[in-house]
């Protein structure tokens, strides 16, 4: 293929599993986009997609990937830009199909999709394996195992991006990943042009998570001010040949590009910054220039790169029970007072009348919840809520939670209104190395 | 950005901004004043020894911190700080998103 020296513009339609659409349709109309990328999973998603998989197999892909390409399809067909998910999850393959059924129905005829399998590596681990980041191996773990994915790189991509795909679908594609392949393909980097997929990955690891650098997760009124956030626009990176890019949005969008919010994102869940290990690479953060180049325009340059790690990350997601939560509020004079004694009470029926054997949390939120274990307590506040929460692998410990909270409306304190209570499916995960020669990465095409 | 006043300056708040992020167990908050001036005063109080000073029952592990000079900004990676962390913890931020504003809270001592 011929290799390009103009501008790439890649953009960001989703940062996240539940991130909003709208801005997404916005930009695949107006972005002039080369490719548009949708990053969908943390590191818990694969485990959960998992989970609804095993529940029913046409199952365990983005639960919005409907709702996502349906509005996106014919504006990214119009304006020519490649989709690249990782909202496959747990099932690329009946992602794709659905992808395929929705185009169909959209009548875009002759859309390629590409399907990229590969990263389930389940079965290749023994269960001597250790973890990759504390002590212990798999066998100790005493929770069933849903799955396990290896995070796949640039070069899982690439093939599919060779043989024409207007949409990439995979599962567990490593997060920068997604945006430098399409980089690597159209600047003719090769794969151990280290400097040149470090600055890729730069570019991959401040766009991926979405409005995290136009300003979101940023506001603080009175010293971070943000305008519009409720509408938010989605970043654009104007990529030039040597990797350095332009981090910008849309003109008539909500939010911010500044120094300060690309700043907050070039170490958001990075440790080292002179060492940020990708499937691709490892690279140098430690050296980045980040300048002003005009209003909601920051230019990023000047990453480092090191050869690629030799083994893959691996995810290997345990079935965890339940996560069980259940509240119970108390307002006005001696609210903090009557919200303990609740509290105390709860803790007596749960552990010694019912003898429940999970580890339970209370906090009383306004005087003492987030920052409990820091040692913060707002003990005069007048409006209060109890929060009582346990893992358990027992549904019944779990209703049983729910159950004495909620007695507490009669048998508790005066005052206590507004009981809620919920129980939702807990996931653990654990992270391990994988050999690469391990790891195959294949694709199939589909079309419309 | 309003710049607060030099005589109602209290808090890390009150210079730098800061942002959270979680892996596993590891917390990782990167700290950033909004004026270079600043950065000795953001380096003077935070301390590694301040942090597990502040926290102790919160601060279980290792603290490091990392230091970005060019961009007048650190970075504390802070391992078994999120009471299990998104696998475990009871607390409602299993992710500990809100440690940023631990520190942010801190005053400025020195």
């Amino acid at each position: 293929m011929a290799v390009g020296h103009r501008i790439f513009r890649i953009g960001t339609g989703a940062g996240f599993a539940a991130d909003r659409l709208d801005p997404a349709v916005d930009l695949a109309r107006r972005g002039k986009l080369d490719v548009m990328v949708l990053e969908c999973l943390g590191e818990r998603t694969v485990a959960f997609a998992h989970r609804d998989r095993l529940a029913d197999p046409r199952r365990g892909y983005n639960q919005l990937l409907d709702r996502r390409m349906r509005a996106l399809l014919s504006a990214c067909r119009a304006s020519g830009t490649t989709i690249i998910t990782n909202m496959g999850a747990a099932n690329p393959r009946a992602a794709v199909e659905r992808t395929r059924e929705i185009a169909r129905e959209l009548g875009i005829a002759n859309l390629k999709i590409a399907c990229i399998e590969g990263d389930d590596v389940g079965g290749l681990l023994h269960a001597d394996q250790p973890f990759m980041d504390e002590p212990g191996t798999i066998a100790a773990i005493e929770h069933k195992i849903v799955g396990m994915n290896a995070y796949l790189g640039a070069d899982a991509i690439i093939p599919a991006l060779d043989a024409g795909a207007d949409i990439v679908i995979g599962g567990r594609l490593a997060d920068p990943s997604m945006y430098l392949a399409p980089l690597m393909r159209h600047f003719g980097w090769r794969n151990t042009d280290w400097a040149a997929l470090a600055a890729g990955t730069l570019v991959g690891h401040l766009m991926e998570c979405g409005m995290q650098i136009t300003g979101g997760y940023f506001a603080d009124p009175g010293v971070k001010d943000v305008p519009d956030l409720a509408h938010c626009g989605y970043p654009i990176a104007e990529v030039s040949q040597d990797g350095s890019a332009v981090i910008t949005k849309l003109s008539g969008t909500g939010g911010c590009v500044t120094e300060a919010t690309v700043k907050e994102q070039l170490l958001y869940e990075v440790h080292d910054p002179a060492k940020y290990l990708t499937p691709d690479v490892t690279a140098d953060f430690s050296h980045v220039e980040i300048e002003n180049h005009g209003d909601n325009r920051v230019r990023v340059s000047n990453a480092a790169g090191w050869a690629r790690p030799k083994h893959l990350k691996v995810t290997v997601g345990f079935d965890a029970g339940v996560l069980a939560e259940a509240g119970v509020s108390y307002a006005g004079t001696s609210a903090v007072a009557r919200g303990r004694l609740a509290a105390e009470i709860v803790e007596s029926r749960l552990k010694t009348t019912h003898g429940l054997k999970s580890d339970i949390r209370i906090d009383l939120i306004g005087a003492s919840s987030l920052f409990a274990t820091a040692g913060k307590v707002t003990p005069n506040n007048e409006d209060v809520r109890l929060h009582v929460a346990t893992r358990t692998a027992s549904r019944e410990e779990a209703e049983l939670l729910l159950w004495e909270v909620e007695a507490l409306l009669c048998c508790g304190p005066a005052g206590g209104g507004g009981y809620r209570g919920v129980i939702t499916p807990a996931i653990m995960t654990k992270s391990v190395l994988i050999d690469r020669a391990m790891v195959h990465p294949r694709f199939e095409m589909f079309e419309t | 950005m309003t710049r607060i006043r030099q005589n109602e300056r209290n808090l890390v708040r009150d210079i730098a901004h800061a942002r959270a992020g979680d892996k596993g167990n590891t917390s990782n908050v990167n700290v950033w004043v909004y004026d270079p001036a600043d950065f000795a005063l953001l380096k003077r109080n935070l301390t590694v020894e301040r942090i597990k000073r502040e926290f102790p029952q919160l601060m279980r592990g290792r603290v490091t911190r990392y230091e970005v000079a060019h961009l007048h900004g650190l970075n504390f990676v802070m391992h078994d700080a999120l009471e299990g962390g998104v696998n475990a913890s009871l607390n409602l931020d299993s992710h500990g998103k809100s440690w940023s504003y631990l520190i942010l809270s801190l005053k400025l001592e020195s």
